[in-house]
């Protein structure tokens, strides 16, 4: 037995020894074919000021700024609209696939149709569908809706009122080039949150139906003989059993939703990927630029992965329990 | 499991990196790589007109795409030799890079970082051109100064916006770039009210104005230009002889206005007696094969393209539907600042 467990490690050590080896080769590769090319490389760029401006930010930054916090920034905003677009997609999508086990017909139909559109639309198109339309039902930032003192409706987004520096408030006011001042829920964000929102919901609905068919049907039937109502059957019964295969998938789900956010660029959100772009084009280092964004994400998908086990573990555990 | 984003939304770079990989960094002339395949491949944009578009026939045209026209014609002996290959903002310089393209000909800005890291030559100037802005006239704004505040739509991937946030910091007045990665996208949304201003190339903001806008009367370009942009067509480092035909065909080209040789008349000029027009066009010397070209080389491109004054007026200035002046793009001698080595 030990000898086994020995040749594994070893076999597994070999693997991943000529893993790194190969990905060592290719770095190398890359960088002598770029240097006899007489294409520069290098991290340097990153300590160099940025030099562009970013458009909303929710970190404070100016182009005066390094290039790495300017990528800091835009990683901001990918998570900025991530994170509620995890949310609402988990409670959204729940819902629907609920509504697709209903005894309700007209509620089951809505959700099938819900979920067969949503998933059969291209995201970029439901993206840009979404941008256009909120871009042009809403009025000119110069004729905006003032829908409370010092909120505002415009093209240019939900004006805020939001804390200053100096003073207390910093106040939306309506100027000749529209409003200024406040924070401003902007139309480019808005419609990548409703966007990422809607879609990863249709993903989300399936994964919950099929975790809630997988729990044997006999199970149901008790419950119900048994006395249970519908929502303790749910809450009691399906629930616990249902999240250990809903679990997995969902996080996967989630974790390309966190992906699909670099579909930004396309709408005018400078999230991470656009930022990265435009530092990409200032400076040439298209390589080293690709290697950071990869490595976010990489590190974004482990964090995910953790966060699945964890959650499976906890969900385990609670099954068990209840 | 669906791929990331990452790879969708960057192929070409993700090309350069495998071709990197394996590609050999000399491979080959880019000159008896043309020759070969009988046709130029030349990088141009997805539709700037007056630079380069395409019809609806699917036919090319433009100030960019004549120059690829003008170096088929001295390099092929056939203007329409060349396969167009439309890259946007972003993708040209990959596209170059990795030898999808044999030449980048489309409003591409002469910077220092372009020219000395990223492993390309800027040939010669094509176009002086400066950036600008375009804003509706309902807007009430005569001056850039007035922008304060203003939200302004640009394309990334452009030396456009590094100048915008340069300018506006020197002048002490904060603007929100709205940022996209597409040339469609930028300006819909700029039409659709979303920015108060959109910034570009001045030679773009014609086009854009006239043939972009619902209702052209409704946008005015603003007098300021903010930057110098000169335009020229772009190639690959290492290879002098291919830098240095696509330089001199633009050369001859300018010499051509300069001498009054036109696409009419170049055949009358060959058989004149100016030793310096018979030298360019190759009836007394051969100054073809100190550039690996026939003798004639010279004259096939004029007679494809016309001379410089010419490729102007026909695609972007009194002859075109942009009707822009030639101010800077003059010649030397007429108040500009096209001057082009001799010839000789
Ligand atoms: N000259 C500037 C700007 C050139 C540029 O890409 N302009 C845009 C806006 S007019 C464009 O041509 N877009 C068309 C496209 O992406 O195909 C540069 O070299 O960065």
């Amino acid at each position: 037995m030990p000898s086994q467990r020995w040749r594994d490690l070893a076999v597994q050590g070999l693997f991943a020894a000529g893993l790194l080896a190969l990905l060592w080769w290719l770095l190398d590769v890359t960088a002598t074919n770029m240097a006899e090319r007489g294409i520069r490389s290098g991290f340097d760029f990153l300590n160099d000021p940025a030099g562009f401006t970013i458009g909303e930010s929710l970190l404070p930054f100016d182009s005066a700024d390094s290039t790495l916090w300017a990528l800091a920034a835009g990683l901001a905003n990918t998570l900025r609209v991530a994170l509620p677009a995890i949310l609402i997609s988990t409670l959204l999508g729940t819902l629907v696939g609920l509504g697709r086990l209903s005894p309700n017909l007209l509620l089951r139909g809505l959700c099938a149709a819900y979920v067969e559109t949503l998933r059969n639309v291209p995201l970029l198109l439901q993206l840009l569908a979404w941008y256009f339309v909120v871009t042009d039902l809403l009025p000119l930032a110069s004729e905006a809706l003032q829908l409370a003192p010092h909120v505002f409706l415009s093209k240019s987004g939900l004006s805020l009122p939001w804390l200053a520096d100096g003073a207390l408030f910093d106040l939306p006011l309506r100027g000749e080039m529209g409003i200024s001042g406040g924070a401003a829920v902007t139309p480019e964000f808005l419609a990548l949150l409703l966007g990422l929102s809607l879609y990863t919901a249709a993903y989300v609905a399936e994964t919950v139906r099929a975790g809630i068919l997988a729990v044997p049907r006999g199970q149901s039937d008790a419950a119900l003989a048994l006395g249970l109502t519908r929502v303790q059957l749910f809450r009691l019964v399906l629930l616990p059993q249902a999240l250990r295969s809903i679990i997995p998938p969902l996080t996967n789900q989630q974790l390309s939703l966190t992906k699909n956010a670099s579909l930004a660029v396309a709408i005018g959100y400078p999230d991470l990927v656009s930022v990265a772009n435009t530092t990409l084009n200032q400076t040439g280092r298209a390589a080293e630029c690709i290697a950071l964004i990869m490595a976010v994400y990489l590190i974004l998908s482990l964090l995910t992965a953790w966060l699945s086990a964890w959650l499976e573990q906890r969900s385990g555990r609670w099954a068990e329990r209840s | 499991m669906r791929f990331p984003n990452i790879a969708r939304t960057w192929p070409a770079a993700a090309t350069l990196l495998l071709l990197l990989q394996f590609a050999p960094a000399h491979a080959g002339k880019t000159l008896d790589q043309v020759r070969q395949r009988a046709q130029l491949v030349c990088g141009v944009s997805t539709g700037v007109i007056g630079f380069s578009s395409a019809d609806s026939q699917g036919r090319w045209n433009g100030l960019d795409v004549d120059v690829c026209r003008a170096i088929a014609a001295a390099v092929l002996n056939d203007p329409a030799k060349v396969k167009y290959v439309p890259l946007n903002a972003q993708q040209r310089f990959t596209a170059l890079q990795s030898g999808e393209v044999d030449l980048l000909s489309r409003n591409t800005t002469w910077t220092l970082t372009r020219d000395a890291s990223l492993g390309l030559h800027f040939t010669a100037v094509t176009y002086y051109d400066g950036q600008g802005f375009l804003v509706p006239k309902k807007l009430k704004v005569t001056s850039a100064r007035q922008l304060k505040n203003a939200e302004i739509c640009v394309q990334s991937g452009t030396t456009t916006e590094k100048n915008l946030s340069d300018w506006f910091k020197a002048q002490g007045i904060k603007i929100k770039p709205v940022v996209f990665e597409k040339f469609e996208a930028s300006i819909k949304a700029f039409f659709s009210g979303r920015c108060q201003a959109y910034t570009t190339d001045a030679s773009a903001l014609a086009f854009i104005r006239s043939k972009e806008a619902p209702r052209p009367e409704d946008y005015l370009v603003l007098p300021e230009l903010i930057s110098k942009e000169p335009l020229g067509p772009v190639v690959r480092r290492g290879d002098d002889e291919w830098f240095a035909i696509v330089k001199w065909v633009i050369f001859a080209l300018i010499e051509a206005e300069e001498y009054g040789i036109t696409q009419a008349n170049v055949d009358q000029m060959k058989a004149g007696t100016d030793p310096a027009i018979q030298r360019l066009l190759g009836s007394a010397e051969d100054s073809g094969k100190l550039l690996g070209l026939e003798r004639d080389w010279a004259a096939r491109a004029v007679k494809a393209v016309g001379n410089y004054g010419e490729m102007f007026q026909r695609n972007v200035g009194s002859a075109s539907p942009l009707k822009l002046p030639r101010g800077l793009n003059a010649l030397w001698n007429k108040g500009g600042l096209m001057y082009a080595p001799p010839v000789r």
